[in-house]
């Protein structure tokens, strides 16, 4: 009986230190929660809350900075960034949620997919919340800011190929994920332009492979991709991930130079390709003026000011005043291309 | 368990001589009240009452909701996934087989076929891709492990040659609406009526059917479970039809959840769903593990992540903490285990002085 009951204390003691220990985590992490995101839309309290396709993404991190730096600048009484670790759809929902629960008054989200986030920003919206979308589209928001136009993007990687290879070949694509949006919105630009103008007739497009934005399946399907087509001339990586998992499997292999390499990448994670000759261009945009623009938009969306029309304007602090272009757009400026000569001007 | 370490302490002592008071395990209240299962459950209530103290909006209808709606994938896999592994097996290919379900679906909608007959299509892939693992496992006789990390590959590859980089969204919006639906104010969401209709079935299979019995016989011994006459062969392969089923159901309400179909719908849920199983008790090595455990293990796991993020807490840390309850469910069970059996090594030791 004694020992029945020493056993039955046993148990219970286990079962105290589970819970104490879940407690202890719990509050340990709950003592970060901020306390000035009110439901109310005064316009000195309002909250902005940034939900990137993934966290922990070199690319993301300079987006959200400068998303951070304008969210101060426009007057938000508070900023969060929240997502998820890995970039898929479904993942970014609950952060939503979250958000929605929480009465943040703008979500500035970069899709994973453009419409699998939708049922639940419809639910944010109808709480209140202002929707921009940045990065990568969704079909469900006030607003959409975009790096550069979507053509360009494609056309300027379209061109620096095309001149590195001079001008005939096969190339193949390293992309993000199957499903990532403005991936592929690039994508298809490329192919079209690829068929239609000349300038490009003798180019070939022969594999377009996914490096899913992770570093080491990129890493392996460049390696894939040279190997299967030996007679490849470059490739083409619209993916920060990608081009630099790429530069680094070239730049040690025999490849080194007799394959090229563009697309858009951080001249902080390129540098030393550029340098040791692995590539010679690529482009990009400056990817904190993304996030800048997104806050302040953001801004003008929860205090009124604009409704994301067509013709709308607001002023977007140091980058002067933006235009809301055709279908909800928002352009920040054209991409940047970057070589030896002025690649150690930029740091992101 | 203590049946066990007794005879095989025993067997070094004398077997003629029984040790007087050794419990034999609980009964009646006790054993419902201060069982595992039980420690499950209160766990999580406190969980939740921490948070709805801790964290500002948690203890609201609106929390139940998201938290459920964001749970019924694991919910739903993890009660097949229970009985699969109290029978000392496994499957990893239950995301990719939801997987595979949505992009059938998208593709078979989007070509015109209409809901109601795509729906039923899909959820036959999801018995045949069951079936198929269970063959492998069952009549062929092959490791599940090893079966389902080729089909955890083959059918999200299946999936990505059914529906390509596509994704499909224009799924008709009644049915999306309906599957966030709510009951009234409770903020429960419909779904979950079939969802506790999957878990009672489950359960009862499980707990109140020779077939159930059998499948913890089975996860002790193959062949003792053979030998009392237990068709293990035919019962693990009802099980992986069974799973892949479910899956199925999985794979659907994932596409009409976030009104998309894409070869990546649920990737990588298959571990949480195992880590939930886990965590609720289930023993890896079969044989041991009780559905209303793992129902409470995966609410809480559930809970704390909503909780956190609600928090914005980062998930970093939301893994963290997920990976370190894990251990802890682990590692807890093992120590009093280990304490049990020194406390009973000791009392033999006293009583029978001579050694």
């Amino acid at each position: 009986m004694e020992l029945n009951l020493t056993r039955r204390s046993g148990r219970l003691a286990a079962a105290a230190a589970l819970v104490a220990s879940a407690a202890l985590a719990l509050t340990a992490c709950a003592g970060g929660d901020t306390g000035g995101s009110g439901g109310d839309a005064a316009t000195d309290d309002l909250s902005i809350t940034f939900i990137p396709k993934q966290l922990n993404n070199p690319y993301t991190d300079v987006v959200l900075g400068g998303g951070e730096d304008g969210a101060e600048a426009a007057g938000f009484a508070a900023s969060e960034v929240v997502g998820p670790l890995d970039a898929s759809a479904s993942s970014q929902v609950s952060f939503i949620n979250a958000e929605t629960q929480a009465g943040t008054n703008v979500l500035v989200i970069a899709a994973n997919d453009p419409d699998a986030v939708c049922p639940a920003v419809e639910e944010a919206r109808s709480a209140g919340a202002k929707i921009v979308g940045f990065d990568s589209d969704l079909n469900c928001r006030d607003l959409f800011v975009s790096q550069v136009v979507a053509k360009d993007v494609a056309l300027v990687q379209l061109e620096l190929i095309s001149e590195q290879i001079g001008g005939e070949g096969e190339i193949a694509i390293l992309s993000a994920t199957a499903n990532a949006t403005n991936q592929n919105e690039w994508i298809s630009f490329m192919e079209e332009e690829l068929a239609s103008n000349p300038d490009y007739a003798n180019i070939e497009l022969v594999a377009k492979v996914y490096g899913d934005d992770d570093d080491t399946k990129s890493f392996q399907e460049a390696q894939g991709l040279l190997q299967a087509y030996p007679d490849l001339k470059g490739i083409i990586s619209p993916t920060t991930v990608g081009i630099a998992a790429t530069a680094r499997y070239l730049s040690t292999s025999e490849y080194k130079g007799q394959v090229a390499l563009t697309g858009l990448g951080l001249p902080n994670e390129m540098r030393p390709f550029v340098k040791d000759g692995t590539v010679t261009e690529f482009a990009l945009w400056d990817p904190a003026q993304l996030g800048y623009v997104a806050a302040f938009a953001g801004m003008a969306l929860a205090d009124g000011s604009i409704t994301g029309e067509e013709g709308d304007t607001f002023d977007a602090g140091d980058l002067g005043e933006k235009e809301v272009g055709p279908d909800g757009t928002v352009i920040v400026g054209p991409p940047t291309v970057f070589d030896a000569d002025n690649i150690d001007d930029y740091d992101f | 368990m203590s049946d066990t370490n007794t005879s095989t302490t025993l067997t070094r002592a004398s077997t003629s001589k029984t040790l007087a008071g050794e419990p034999k395990g609980r009964t009646g209240w006790d054993r419902v009240l201060l069982g595992r299962d039980a420690i499950m459950v209160y766990v999580l209530l406190l969980t939740i009452v921490v948070f709805s103290v801790s964290i500002p909006r948690f203890a609201s209808p609106v929390t139940t909701g998201f938290l459920l709606l964001d749970v019924i994938p694991v919910l739903l896999l993890a009660m097949p996934m229970t009985l699969i592994i109290i029978t000392g097996e496994i499957d990893l290919s239950v995301a990719s087989t939801a997987g595979l379900t949505s992009a059938v679906l998208g593709v078979l909608w989007q070509s015109g076929v209409g809901i109601v007959p795509a729906i039923v299509l899909s959820l036959g892939v999801g018995v045949l891709a069951g079936a198929f693992n269970g063959l492998l496992v069952a009549a062929v006789g092959l490791p599940s492990l090893a079966v389902t990390i080729g089909t955890l590959a083959l059918f999200r590859g299946l999936a990505l040659v059914v529906i390509g980089d596509n994704a499909v969204a224009d799924f008709p919006p009644e049915l999306n609406q309906f599957v966030t639906s709510k009951l009234g104010a409770t903020g429960i969401p419909t779904v979950m009526i079939l969802v506790l209709v999957v878990i009672l079935v489950f359960g009862v299979i499980l707990h109140f059917t020779p077939f159930g019995r059998g499948l913890y016989a089975m996860g002790y011994s193959k062949e003792a479970a053979r030998f009392v006459g237990i068709r293990v062969e035919r019962s693990k392969f009802w099980l992986y039809v069974a799973i892949g089923l479910v899956a199925a159901i999985v794979g659907i309400y994932w596409t009409l959840r976030y009104s998309s179909a894409r070869s990546d719908n649920a990737s990588g849920l298959e571990l949480t769903v195992i880590a939930a199983v886990l965590l609720g008790g289930v023993s890896i090595f079969g044989g041991k593990g009780s559905i209303p455990g793992v129902v409470a293990s995966v609410l809480l796991i559930g809970t704390i992540n909503y909780a956190l993020r609600l928090g914005r807490v980062s998930d970093v840390v939301l893994i963290i903490v997920t990976g370190a309850l894990l251990i802890i469910s682990v590692i807890i069970p093992s120590v009093s285990t280990a304490l049990a059996r020194w406390r009973h090594e000791r009392r033999v030791k006293q009583e029978l002085p001579q050694g």
